[in-house]
């Protein structure tokens, strides 16, 4: 059956349940605060707020079709590498190199509206690993030059080449997954991914105890961690069958891959705050932190949940 | 004004205290300066209603040489031109300061005299100091500005985007003497700039991202 907006029921039903997560967190939220369970619920609060506009804002971003989801997701590496620019030490010689790459990402974005596999999975790690230093090179400063080489193209290797690796699903072939193509895969990959987020947070502070990395970031715990594996391959082996072609092994691994992905993807960022030292990479989502913070699981699960799933069923 | 989305999308501030600007003139809004985006950023601040009460102090020698820009800082921006070179006598070059003032206009001031080296805080002139002790009534805002000379420095004409904070600090009255408050003024700006840093290098209450 379709619809006016031309979405698949699948799609539909997996948007009326992420609403009535959203609407448990809330009570939940509102139950701990008024009951004062925790130390500081206002944060808590927050963060649920918080969730619930980027979930809207994600929704919206989905449902109104490809090619503005394309330009929703083109966004959101724009704030991210904006984000990575602002907090990462620059020299003024590396002004026209960052518009540079700046510019990298509607050309990302515009090869895979093309659909134009090839040029999307080499653009960045190629030309603009060559382009860069090339450009560096032309303003003539040589003193910093290695390492604003390094982390420009890092930055951009994390927040635009790792996260449009979500956004190309929605190119993948749509006859390939009748449960709603690719849509249904990059909301089946978002959810997991946050969910994985949340759970791995709920458990570590519940029970966990032993820390993962405490250098890196003392906040996690093996409790948590494994918690949260469970937790998102288990609902990754549920909400296969009805948003993806994945069968069971197949989505077993997948829950897998995106849980501890997403686990390196959380520390690894983690690791370029404790360098830089901040706590926060912004502060433009309230009770979360900036966007690099919200993102980071992403950059990591998403690539890798892309080329496992086009290996095995494109 | 188109201006204001482009603001927020391209560069992003990330205002603190914003309570603490003024809901209307007069008033002297006293920043630092490194950025032509400094103008726009502060007059983005206020609602849009008040734009036309915005009148920032700018460079004759700078905005007036040339017909387009001149025509367009005078009467789009609505500056009000000074001169910089000539030497007279304190109350002719404050004159159309004071009309402002008087008009109930909010005055951006930039007391570092030009945008210098981007990000670095220069000190103020004490023309500011003239000015409050002429309008004693009159309250000052200090606000502190960074990122902007990152994203657009002077003498660059490509911008790029960068998170930009925003300080606004309490409004000061003019005090006893020149000195005194120029001290106070200061003060406020080397606050904020600590308070910037320290922000950075916050590593205490360190939990690590969700």
């Amino acid at each position: 059956m379709k619809n006016l907006l031309n979405l698949n029921d699948q799609i539909i039903y997996a948007i009326c349940g992420i609403f009535c997560l959203l609407i448990t967190a809330s009570i939940i939220s509102i139950i701990i605060s008024r009951f004062r369970l925790m130390k500081n619920p206002q944060n808590l609060r927050k963060r649920v707020k918080t969730w619930w506009i980027m979930a809207c804002m994600f929704i919206f971003a989905i449902i109104v079709g490809k090619y503005l989801s394309l330009v929703f997701f083109a966004f959101m590496s724009f704030l991210a590498l904006k984000e990575y620019f602002t907090i990462i030490p620059t020299r003024r010689a590396d002004r026209r190199v960052l518009f540079l790459a700046y510019l990298s990402i509607p050309m990302q974005y515009f090869w895979i509206s093309r659909g134009w596999y090839g040029m999307f999975v080499i653009f960045i790690p190629v030309y603009m690993f060559l382009l860069l230093p090339l450009r560096l090179t032309l303003t003539g400063e040589t003193k910093g030059f290695l390492r604003s080489a390094g982390t420009i193209h890092w930055g951009l290797m994390i927040t635009v080449y790792c996260l449009s690796h979500a956004a190309y699903l929605l190119m993948l072939p749509a006859a390939k997954n009748p449960n709603g193509g690719g849509a249904a895969l990059l909301l089946f990959l978002v959810f997991l991914t946050e969910i994985n987020d949340v759970s791995q947070y709920i458990c570590g502070k519940s029970f966990g105890k032993r820390k993962v990395v405490p250098k890196v970031s003392p906040g996690k715990t093996w409790g948590g961690l494994i918690g949260g594996i469970v937790i998102t391959t288990s609902l990754a082996v549920v909400l296969a069958k009805y948003l993806t072609p994945l069968t069971f092994p197949y989505s077993l691994f997948a829950g897998l891959i995106i849980s501890i992905a997403g686990f390196f993807g959380d520390i690894v960022i983690s690791s370029l705050k404790r360098d830089l030292a901040i706590k926060d990479s912004g502060n433009m989502l309230a009770g979360h932190g900036g966007i690099l913070d919200r993102v980071d699981s992403l950059s990591y699960a998403a690539p890798l949940f892309f080329h496992f799933i086009r290996y095995f069923f494109y | 004004m188109i201006v204001k989305p482009l603001v927020l999308i391209i560069l992003g501030l990330n205002i603190r205290h914003k309570n603490n600007l003024p809901k209307k003139g007069p008033a002297i809004i006293v920043a630092n300066h490194n950025s032509h985006l400094d103008t726009i950023v502060l007059m983005t601040l206020f609602p849009l209603k008040l734009l036309p009460k915005l009148r920032p102090v700018a460079a004759a020698d700078y905005f007036l040489k040339n017909k387009i820009i001149s025509w367009f800082a005078l009467n789009v921006i609505g500056i009000i031109p000074i001169d910089r070179k000539k030497r007279v006598s304190a109350d002719k070059v404050f004159k159309n300061i004071t009309d402002a003032i008087d008009n109930k206009d909010i005055i951006i001031l930039y007391p570092e005299g030009s945008r210098g080296e981007p990000e670095k805080l220069e000190h103020f002139k004490t023309g500011t100091a003239h000015l409050a002790e002429m309008r004693k009534e009159v309250p000052i805002i200090p606000v502190f500005l960074h990122g902007l000379g990152k994203a657009l420095p002077k003498g660059d004409w490509v911008l790029v985007p960068f998170f930009c904070d925003v300080f606004i600090g309490k409004s000061l009255k003019y005090t006893q003497c020149k000195k005194s408050f120029m001290h106070d003024l200061d003060l406020q700006m080397e606050i904020f700039n600590k308070e910037f840093n320290s922000s950075i290098d916050e590593e205490d209450n360190y939990s690590g991202a969700e």
